[in-house]
């Protein structure tokens, strides 16, 4: 079959089982666009902002475990998107991005609209690639499918120049069922004897402590978690991406870790002689100040990539492999030992640890007549009986809807943890809408990082995604406001805007419903309502209490024990 | 600690700027680099010096290896290994200074590889010692020009670094 380069992108992306593809055209991309015109397997949703595209890729993405898939044109087209890539790039998930270039002949001689795109996102894709032949086309593409969803995860960017894709020179047309290259292996399976020396050093913890994070929601191995967990009867605990592995009402599961992780979590990090690490990456958010970051344990740490093992904290078994056949492993190898850990030690262990947990660092004032954003999260967390899809801006919405929504299940909980993008939610609520039509998925948000992309409002009834809308409005970056509060004696530099729009009228502008509540009674009936508009997008505006804090929280600094709780909560009993 | 980590990729065009912006966006130091196709030539071999303590320069080969285009690498300088530089060097050469440099260049063993009545090119080989060491005893203003190649090193024995 011959195919000129435009229907080579399009057949690809078929024979590849693309199902949505986020895109804006252009210039450069016009024959590609041509190309997709009038077909309906791989189908194109029109974005409003090329940032917006990525965010839906990604949201699609997070949600199914699938590569999410972007096009753009050439220059601007192109540096709208690094946002979303970057965002992409660090919490590691599948994206493949497919930008128009100028012509070959023509790139280097600043022509209209170039940029050297593959040069501006080196930085923050796993890979790419510029197209110089049309014979590669459909094995570069295949590669780059095969690059994104394998080994750690991320995104990889095929730039294609416009005479590549020139609907009047054809070429035979092969995509190949799967590539290989030589310079990329990554690894599966754990090496044994790493293993092996694990379940010693496991089965000898008196205090051990499970800190797993996203690499375990994107290596689909929440079920060999959960079920390692429970057969050890260790505590846990997650970071922000690995919400979800280990369901959240569970009485092992300790919350979440961190800055603004639970008092109990942090404090059992701090105690804990064993740390068995899965999937997680010991980023600065959750370590705090690193010479005090668990003293006194042994780290055992599994990950895809090595270059995560002892790049912040040393290590003393490393195994590098997919989190699921190794704790598939793992878990065979415990339960053909004949041993268990000493049930005393654990029995005593716990014991310290609810004393902790007795603490109840989530509590909040529940008798407010101003509407606590807290409240809002519980009671949405009762609505949706705890199974929604819910993405997230970045901000204090954010960190209460990691506290408050316990989250039983694995890629329910869609955010910008590494990069912490503003704007990132909405867009990402529409792809997980467009991937899972018929279940409920939220976006939680803030007035300033709904801001970001609000353009999106617009794709969303375009392409019939009735998500909801939760916006916590407190008048106030509050993240930035709280930090300013805390460490800049509470001079609110620019943290404030006087000029929020009115988000009722703004939703029903773009065809939406819009809702304001403002007393603490009217959130639960606001919300009943909302999701009783199945098919209808509803934008609810939350006007909260405005001074409310985040805690716990760990200082710049500070190390992980060393909490700020909130004042409420006597510390007295912190060590009782 | 210096290391000198060498490093079989793919010969394409934007390997070398990967391995580059790596350096310069994580900000570990380059102190020399080289690189050209090797006999296999969709392949190239380079060579790298830089420095770090343990723990960065195990993180340099970590993020090198998880280049797609890095195929193999491996850091010589754990092991056995020799190390070699091309200098040429262009000195002033009146009649008076001939003699002492033929000399100097001779105990080095360097060659004169070009001759004016005013100069000499000198061509030399070494560890990277050396060739400072050569240029230790010139006077500044002898010197006109000096181009290194930056290092380039290999295994001892017959262990090898290839596909
Ligand atoms: C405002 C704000 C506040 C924050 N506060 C906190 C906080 O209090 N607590 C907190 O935890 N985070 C917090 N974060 C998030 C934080 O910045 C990091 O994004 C997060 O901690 C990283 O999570 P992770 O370690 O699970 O790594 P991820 O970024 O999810 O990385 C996954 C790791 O798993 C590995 N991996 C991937 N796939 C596999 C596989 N199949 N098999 C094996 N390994 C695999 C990867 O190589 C990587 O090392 C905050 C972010 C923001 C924006
Ligand atoms: C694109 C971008 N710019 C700036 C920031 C820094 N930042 C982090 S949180 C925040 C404020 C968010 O305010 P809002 O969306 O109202 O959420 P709130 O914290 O009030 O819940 C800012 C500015 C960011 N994370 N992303
Ligand atoms: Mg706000």
């Amino acid at each position: 079959m011959d195919l000129s380069g435009a229907e080579i992108v399009v057949q690809a992306l078929k024979d590849e089982g693309v199902e949505f593809i986020f895109g804006y055209p252009g210039g450069a991309v016009l024959h590609i666009y041509d190309a997709l015109f009038g077909q309906e397997d791989v189908k194109h949703v029109l974005v409003r902002h090329e940032q917006g595209a990525t965010h839906m890729a990604d949201g699609y993405a997070r949600a199914t475990g699938k590569t999410g898939v972007v096009l753009a044109t050439s220059g601007p087209g192109a540096t709208n998107l690094v946002t979303g890539i970057a965002t992409a790039y660090m919490d590691s998930i599948p994206m493949v991005i497919l930008t128009g270039q100028v012509p070959t002949p023509v790139i280097g001689s600043d022509a209209f609209q170039e940029c050297d795109t593959v040069g501006i996102t080196r930085p923050c894709v796993k890979h790419n690639f510029l197209v110089k032949d049309r014979g590669e086309l459909a094995e570069t593409i295949k590669k780059a499918f095969y690059i994104a969803s394998t080994g750690r995860p991320g995104p990889v960017l095929v730039d294609i120049p416009k005479d590549i894709t020139d609907p009047n020179v054809k070429v035979p047309y092969h995509y190949p069922d799967s590539v290989s290259l030589r310079s990329y292996k990554p690894k599966v399976k754990g090496n044994p004897r790493q293993i092996k020396k694990a379940t010693e050093m496991i089965l000898s913890a008196r205090r051990p402590m499970i800190y797993s994070g996203g690499g375990v929601v994107l290596g689909e191995a929440a079920s060999e978690l959960t079920e390692l967990t429970r057969w050890l009867n260790f505590p846990i605990t997650s970071t922000l991406m690995g919400l979800g592995a280990y369901p959240g009402s569970d009485r092992q599961f300790l919350g979440m870790l961190g800055m603004h992780g639970t008092y109990e979590a942090n404090m059992a990090m701090h105690e804990c002689d064993v740390l068995i690490a899965i999937g997680a990456r010991f980023d600065d958010r959750v370590t705090g100040k690193l010479d005090e970051f668990c003293p006194y344990a042994k780290v055992i740490h599994i990950d895809v990539d090595p270059a995560s093992i002892a790049k912040n904290v040393p290590v003393d078994i490393p195994i590098v492999g997919q989190v699921k056949p190794v704790l598939t492993d793992l878990i065979s190898l415990l339960k053909s030992s004949g041993h268990q850990p000493n049930p005393e030690d654990l029995e005593s262990w716990w014991a310290r640890i609810e004393q902790w947990r007795s603490i109840e660092c989530l509590r909040y004032d529940r008798k407010s007549t101003l509407i606590k954003p807290q409240y809002v999260i519980e009671q949405l967390w009762e609505i949706t009986g705890g199974d929604a899809y819910v993405t997230s801006d970045v901000g204090q919405h954010q960190m209460w809807v990691a506290q408050y929504y316990h989250f039983e299940k694995p890629r329910r909980w869609i955010n910008s943890g590494g990069l912490g993008t503003m704007g990132f939610g909405m867009p990402a609520a529409v792809g997980v809408k467009l991937a899972h039509p018929d279940a409920d998925v939220v976006c939680v948000t803030g007035e300033a990082s709904i801001q970001m992309c609000i353009q999106e409002l617009s794709t969303a009834l375009q392409y019939k995604a009735p998500i909801k809308i939760v916006n916590l409005n407190n008048r106030y970056m509050g993240m930035v406001r709280q930090w300013q509060e805390f460490t800049y004696e509470s001079r609110y530099s620019h943290s404030y805007m006087d000029t929020i729009p009115d988000f009722v009228r703004l939703a029903e502008a773009y065809g939406h419903v819009g809702m304001r509540i403002e007393k603490p009674e009217e959130v639960r009936p606001a919300l009943e309502e909302a999701f009783a508009l199945k098919d209808r997008l509803v934008f609810l505006d939350f006007i909260t209490d405005r001074t409310e804090n985040v805690y716990p929280m760990v200082e710049a600094g500070k190390a992980q024990h060393q909490m700020r709780l909130p004042p409420w909560i006597s510390t007295d009993r912190e060590l009782a | 600690m210096r290391h000198i980590i060498s490093l079989l990729l793919e010969n394409e065009a934007g390997a070398l700027a990967r391995v580059a912006s790596l350096f310069a966006a994580r900000g570990y130091n380059i102190e020399a680099l080289t690189v050209a196709p090797t006999e296999d030539d969709s392949v190239s071999r380079m060579t790298i010096v830089t420095c770090g303590d343990e723990r960065i320069i195990e993180q340099i080969t970590k993020q090198l290896n998880k280049l797609i285009d890095v195929i193999r690498l491996l850091d010589i300088s754990e092991s056995g290994h020799i190390e070699r530089e091309l200098m040429l060097l262009k000195v002033r050469a009146k009649a008076s200074e001939r003699d002492e440099l033929k000399r100097l260049t001779d105990i080095f063993r360097g060659r004169i590889i070009d001759v004016t009545s005013q100069s000499y090119v000198i061509e030399m080989t070494g560890d990277s010692a050396k060739l400072d060491a050569f240029l230790a005893n010139l006077a500044p203003s002898q010197i006109i020009e000096v181009v290194r190649s930056g290092p380039t090193g290999i295994l001892r024995g017959e262990r090898g670094l290839h596909l």
